[in-house]
């Protein structure tokens, strides 16, 4: 007689292992689900686990930018002149690093449950963060008034083409910085919400320096 | 029958046509909106592969409705190019994972919905619009596209200079397939993030059906390939429309015009393109070997054989599928080092897809099968999979690929193993899960009918084609006439001709058939197959929150078919270990 | 019980499926050992290596295929549900890894054995006395550029290229080494003696492909590239172009002469004359 299973007992009285931890899941969709902190269908850490994927996601985008650029950087023949990047990245990188160090303080005040030190300091991330913004399109006007447009040189499309990227995706950060001020969740606690979005924020000025040091050290 | 109740707030079903039916966030109604999706594309993609081969063998016929009267080589090749884009993207990318995957993904783990339902009805309806755009490329001045679905540059690159069809619609292709790249994505996101964290208790990941472990390496797949093509793709439309040089180098000249182009490298649109390009053709067959594996233990009342091996089997053909890209651009001007490294991994993979193999037939051995018509789907898939892998190890090698490379032996294996397989791992899955979908049973006779009809008239159209390009006859051309040698081909590709026609018919009575069982198909109870995993435990079809508020625990793996001290055949995965009768 | 009642109805679809199988079989081996389609023998000794690889790629998928259709015919009709019990079994973890190291061995093998036949042209350059001779291809034509008399290719340049007025390659008239280049339609090469070609494209990406070298090569705008063959075999040869460049893809083709030493002399002779 072939041996039973040892997979057909179980006890329950263990942590269940398959499941998400947070709140349990109820017959919901979420979606109706009233404006109460943590009543949602889907566990908290959902949340967490869809932004990192998503940041893998979009990882992968801006490497495959990054490979055309080191690939067309290194084409015998290709006509490459190095770019001169703009003074002004110099301190637009220094803001956005400062935005990470106040959205880390903001993240601080929250849990510690100071809330108006928590809407300081995050107020004060999302103006970096426009800030920075700002500064790129200064940026591209310095470039644009020396001559140099997205076409002049495969360099130049590079360039463009990494702070257009990059630029687009923080904007969608400073809106979710304000959309975490000012809307109430229904499915994502604000810990939560401050928490995915800290992340994505993160994630972006992380990619920044690392596109700054690419576009300077490809000089 | 579950034991796991949850303190919840009332499911909350929306109400109106539109919340119901059409901006639905209910993964269900999604699912089927995007097989919906697909079966409209497929029909499409027939239609232009009727075209192409009724062009092939009667050049010279007259056709209405085309203003000469006779198909051009530009109308041929817009007929490549469309075909292969529909169907790969719009098909095989969309009801396998868009459709079955968010369909039954959450009922398998014992989840009420995805872990983002609008980010999913967002999803739809962006790859949606995608099709619309895809479509307009038909319409637009110029027409569609020449440069085949895999679009090389210079040729799709530079704009209209190059052909036709090369300027708005090569425009609408690039918009279409950004379109499903962001859909893509964000769809990629939610079956990982759903799976990660809302399995139901006990529902480990080694207690995942093997549809679940397809999904989920296809999703992962995705996750890290459409962002690549996305790049390529916006670059692509950047060198068209703005005057960029990504892909085109200097000193191009067309029609004795130099382009004002420089510093770019065609090469470099074929790695972008084939990094994504082949692990999405593993998303395209994975979950067809996930479904392929259900349902041939469920039918033949066996577990799965070395159900361990066949999940890593699956992480590893998604792992290897990233490294192996370069064995399409074998001679295309890539160093021939990296040609031969390529080509071992390349090798490399087969080894997961034959240790798949091995395990169906380990799964049949010493079964007791059931002829139903899900399971011939699923048994034509083996041996299809079988036939188009194999002919893959003589393109995964370099030296013979000098004599193979875009000869008619490379569609005929990717259309066995994608434009075969693949749909009869679609097939499977509809046969399989229309009552649990619908609430009604198919016809039978007709499932059966459509089976044989469509499983020998595939080989006879793509078995013969690897004849065509052993033989050296080149692929994409539009009329063979210019080469001598090529007329020898022509018996050959009258009789695949006249087989696609048989088979194209014959797939009049899948689609009759679907439609038909909607209305008329008997009842069908919770579990007419007797199966295993969780969708079998509630309603046909579930309610909104997929359980009536009693969601599942899990007890056992996914396949306990057969157990010797059982009463009954299979011991269903939501079951008590106290509950499960047992021979005294 | 339900699982002992006696199903008849599964010996047809049995039979069926596995007889389809067999025919499966049968007429494809058929049809790959008679070879109705049969490419032309190689006239290469690379060429004659690649095609003893196709034959072994084929004698070992051939085998495997055989034994995998079967094996999934024997078992659907072995197994077909006739009411009895099934032999319960999770799998074999011996089984796993002995098919496993068997399938690594035969595919990793197979792959290395096609090595040479890759390297010796792909890995190797061409002899330092293979004749060169330039490819150009554009938008639907070749055009082969011999180096005449001084050996050297003469300057190009892409404003002068004009092939209404019979400049296809764009040849500088002020390029004194240009002046003896031959500019030809077809390939015409001798036998027995190693020719370099180097591969070029003026617009889009082409291909070069004689079935009988068993060697084709994208033509890449932008690049150069060089592949080499030695031809052993007197005769005119189609060449093709294999990747997709318009709408003109088919259209586009030219020949490869493989002529004696004499009469390749007296081609390049007549075409000097005709200069």
């Amino acid at each position: 007689m072939a041996p039973t299973t040892v997979t057909d007992v179980i006890d329950l009285t263990t942590p269940r292992k398959g499941g998400g931890g947070g709140a349990s899941f109820g017959g919901g969709d979420g979606d109706e689900g009233s404006s109460a902190p943590g009543s949602s269908a889907v566990p908290q850490r959902t949340y967490i686990t869809g932004m990192t994927v998503g940041l893998g996601g979009i990882l992968m985008f801006f490497m495959a930018l990054v490979s055309a650029y080191i690939v067309g950087k290194g084409m015998p023949n290709s006509g490459w002149q190095p770019l001169d990047v703009p003074r002004i990245l110099w301190l637009n990188t220094l803001i956005i690093v400062a935005s990470s160090f106040t959205l880390a303080r903001s993240r601080r005040c929250f849990r510690a449950d100071n809330e108006s030190g928590f809407r300081y300091w995050w107020g004060w991330t999302t103006a970096l963060g426009i800030f920075f913004l700002a500064g790129q399109i200064i940026a591209w006007r310095q470039l644009v008034g020396a001559g140099i447009f997205l076409t002049t040189n495969p360099s130049s499309s590079f360039f463009y083409v990494f702070t257009a990227a990059h630029g687009l995706h923080l904007l969608g950060g400073v809106l979710a910085l304000l959309s975490v001020a000012f809307r109430p969740t229904h499915r994502l606690t604000r810990g939560t919400a401050t928490e995915v979005v800290a992340m994505y924020w993160h994630f972006m000025d992380g990619l920044w320096v690392f596109l700054f040091l690419l576009l300077l050290l490809g000089r | 029958m579950s034991s796991h109740a949850h303190s919840a707030h009332a499911a909350e079903a929306p109400k109106g046509f539109i919340g119901k039916y059409i901006f639905s966030k209910d993964h269900k109604v999604i699912g089927i909106q995007y097989y919906l999706l697909a079966l409209t594309a497929v029909v499409v993609g027939i239609i232009l592969s009727v075209l192409m081969r009724f062009h092939l063998v009667w050049p010279n016929a007259h056709l209405p409705l085309v203003s000469g009267g006779l198909m051009t080589p530009e109308q041929y090749l817009a007929l490549v190019t469309m075909h292969g884009t529909i169907m790969v993207f719009f098909v095989l990318t969309t009801a396998p994972q868009g459709g079955f995957g968010n369909y039954f993904l959450p009922i398998q783990i014992g989840a009420p919905d995805m872990a983002f339902p609008t980010l999913n009805m967002l999803s739809f309806w962006v790859t949606f619009l995608a099709f619309v755009a895809i479509i307009a490329a038909f319409v637009v001045p110029g027409g569609a596209p020449i440069s085949g679905w895999t679009g090389y540059a210079p040729l799709s690159g530079i704009g209209e200079v190059t052909g036709p069809g090369e300027g708005w619609g090569q425009t609408m292709w690039i918009i279409s397939i950004s379109l499903f790249c962001l859909a893509s994505l964000l769809g990629a996101l939610n079956f990982i993030a759903t799976l990660i964290d809302m399995r139901a208790p006990g529902m480990t990941l080694m207690r995942m059906p093997l549809t679940c472990w397809g999904w989920f390496v296809t999703a992962i797949l995705g996750l890290l390939a459409f962002g690549i093509l996305l790049a390529g793709g916006i670059l692509l439309l950047l060198d068209r429309s703005a005057g960029t040089s990504f892909f085109a180098p200097a000193g191009l000249v067309i029609n004795d015009q130099v382009q004002n182009h420089s510093g770019g490298s065609p090469l470099l649109w074929q790695h972008l393109f084939w990094f994504f390009g082949h692990p999405e053709v593993y998303i395209a067959i994975l979950p067809g070997m996930g479904v392929a594996s259900h349902v041939l233990s469920t039918f033949a009342r066996k577990p799965v054989y070395g159900y361990r091996a066949m999940a890593m089997a699956i992480c590893g053909i998604g792992f290897l599928g990233f490294m192996v890209w370069g064995h399409h651009m074998f001679v295309s001007g890539m160093s021939p080092y990296s040609g031969f490294a390529f080509s071992v991994l390349t090798m490399s993979i087969g080894v997961p897809s034959a240790i798949k193999t091995f395990n169906w037939l380990g799964t049949l051995w010493g079964a007791k099968i059931q002829f139903k018509s899900p399971m011939l789907y699923a048994l034509g898939f083996v041996s299809l999979f079988v036939s188009g892998g194999l002919s893959g190890l003589f393109l995964a090698q370099p030296a013979v690929d000098n004599r193979l490379h875009a000869t008619y032996y490379v569609p005929a294996h990717f259309h066995l193993v994608m434009g075969v397989a693949a749909i009869f791992g679609i097939f499977a899955a509809t046969a399989f899960w229309f009552p649990k979908m619908f609430g009604r049973m198919m016809s039978e006779p007709l499932g059966k009918l459509h089976f044989w009809l469509t499983f020998a008239g595939t080989y006879c159209i793509f078995m013969p084609m690897h004849y065509a390009g052993i033989g050296g006859a080149i692929r994409r051309y539009a009329d063979p006439s210019a080469v001598a040698y090529l007329a020898k081909f022509q018996p050959l590709h009258m009789f695949m001709t006249i087989a696609a026609f048989v088979t194209a018919a014959a797939q009049l009575i899948f689609i009759f058939n679907f439609f038909w069982s909607l209305k008329f198909g008997a009842k069908a109870e919770k579990n007419p197959w007797n199966a295993t995993t969780l969708e079998w435990d509630t309603d046909s079809p579930p309610p909104h929150d997929n359980f009536h508020g009693q969601f599942p625990s899990v007890y056992r793996g996914p396949y306990e078919f057969g157990v010797p001290d059982a009463k009954e055949d299979f011991i269903p995965q939501w079951v008590e270990p106290v509950k499960v009768a047992r021979v005294k | 019980m339900r699982t002992r009642k006696r199903n008849r109805g599964s010996a047809v679809p049995a039979a069926m499926l596995a007889l389809l199988l067999v025919i499966l079989v049968v007429v494809t081996v058929y049809y790959f050992t008679v070879d109705t389609y049969a490419i032309p023998p190689a006239i290469t000794a690379v060429g004659a290596a690649v095609d003893h690889q196709y034959n072994l790629t084929l004698y070992v998928t051939g085998t495997v295929f055989i034994l995998s259709q079967l094996g999934l015919a024997l078992a659907v009709f072995k197994f077909r549900d006739r009411g009895q019990r099934v032999t319960f079994t999770r799998g074999n973890n011996t089984l796993e890894v002995l098919w496993t190291s068997a399938t690594i061995i035969l595919f990793l093998g197979l792959g290395f054995l096609g090595r040479k036949a890759w390297a010796d042209v792909r890995f190797t350059d061409a002899s330092a006395s293979a004749i060169p001779i330039e490819v150009t291809t554009n938008q639907f034509v070749f055009n082969f550029r011999y180096a005449g008399p001084d050996g050297k290719f003469g300057r190009l340049d892409p404003k002068l290229i004009s092939a209404s007025t019979g400049n296809p390659l764009g040849l500088d008239p002020d390029d004194p080494t240009g002046k003896d280049d031959i500019v030809v339609p077809t390939l015409t090469v001798p036998i027995n003696r190693q020719i370099q070609l180097l591969l070029r494209s003026q617009d889009v990406i082409h291909n070069f492909y004689v079935r009988e070298l068993r060697l084709q090569q994208d033509a890449v705008p932008g690049m150069t590239i060089p592949i080499h063959f030695t031809a052993e075999k007197i005769g005119q040869y189609e060449i093709v172009c294999t990747q997709l460049c318009g709408l003109g893809h088919s259209r586009m083709h030219s020949y490869l002469n493989v002529v004696s030493d004499a009469d390749y002399e007296a081609f390049l002779k007549q075409q000097a004359a005709g200069q």
